[in-house]
């Protein structure tokens, strides 16, 4: 028994819009991070329901890629987030503005 | 197989939601990690077996530590969301927009017709033809990750050294 592979897409499609929700109205900068991980894992899920649905390996070395960098961003992005803390004292995107003219 | 997938579903939307909609950081960070396991779940249903283990280590186990020690380490003020009735037009307006957008995407995924599937090879997705992809067709960006991964650590490590201003 093989499900649909409209299943899964439809699924992706709807966590990808969640995290799209989540970064849009959030103001802390590491629920919006989490957002933007839970978007990659949207992506994953598509391109792992196409590589089984045409049997090619080529979707999941995508997929084991975009681990790697999601990864190294969030190893990147944290320290960010955690070098603006120590000098603004706050990590709400809204009172974050000092790139702004 | 369809009731495990639709109770899987069903964990990874809810629990997301629930991600997004959590005051505390740290139980939107711990529904974030059902969330993964949700999914991991579903990529064994879909012959992944390999990357559903990697998403379970990589994700679930480093990704999300790194979170929650962070989140621990900001020790961020209690009454989170101060402003919650701030830009709430704003917030209508693209949350409205987003949803609209990927109901329309649904809509349309449910009309495409596709090629058929192919059938079932033996051990697709197993960790052996996973590797043995990974060291012939894609060696270059395999190695290439490596270096990538490097420049991660090193900038991590003289961002947190650095004072900004």
């Amino acid at each position: 028994m093989v499900m649909p592979i409209t299943y899964y897409l439809a699924l992706s499609c709807a966590l990808f819009a969640i995290g799209v929700i989540g970064v849009l109205i959030r103001r802390n900068a590491i629920i919006i991070f989490m957002c933007i991980e839970m978007m990659l894992n949207a992506v994953n899920l598509s391109l792992v329901a196409f590589s089984d649905y045409y049997k090619a390996i080529d979707g999941q070395m995508l997929v084991f890629f975009v681990m790697v960098v999601a990864a190294a961003e969030v190893a990147v992005g944290l320290a960010l987030i955690y070098v603006i803390f120590r000098n603004k004292g706050t990590v709400y995107v809204d009172e974050l503005n000092i790139m702004k003219w | 197989m369809q009731i495990i997938f639709f109770l899987l579903a069903a964990t990874a939307l809810i629990s997301g939601i629930m991600v997004v909609i959590q005051v505390n950081p740290v139980r939107s960070a711990l529904f974030l990690v059902l969330n993964f396991f949700a999914l991991a779940g579903i990529y064994l249903l879909a012959n992944a077996q390999f990357i559903a283990a990697i998403q379970i280590i990589v994700y679930a186990g480093a990704i999300m530590v790194l979170f929650l020690f962070v989140i621990m380490l900001l020790n961020l003020r209690q009454p989170e969301e101060g402003g919650a009735q701030q830009h709430l037009g704003q917030k209508i307006f693209g949350a409205t927009l987003a949803g609209g957008t990927a109901a329309l995407v649904i809509y349309t995924i449910s009309k495409i017709k596709l090629p058929p599937g192919k059938e079932m090879v033996e051990g697709f997705g197993t960790t052996e033809m996973v590797a043995k992809s990974l060291f012939t067709e894609y060696l270059l960006p395999f190695e290439a990750t490596s270096i990538l991964l490097l420049v991660a650590v090193v900038g991590a490590v003289i961002l947190a050294k650095s004072r900004l201003d």
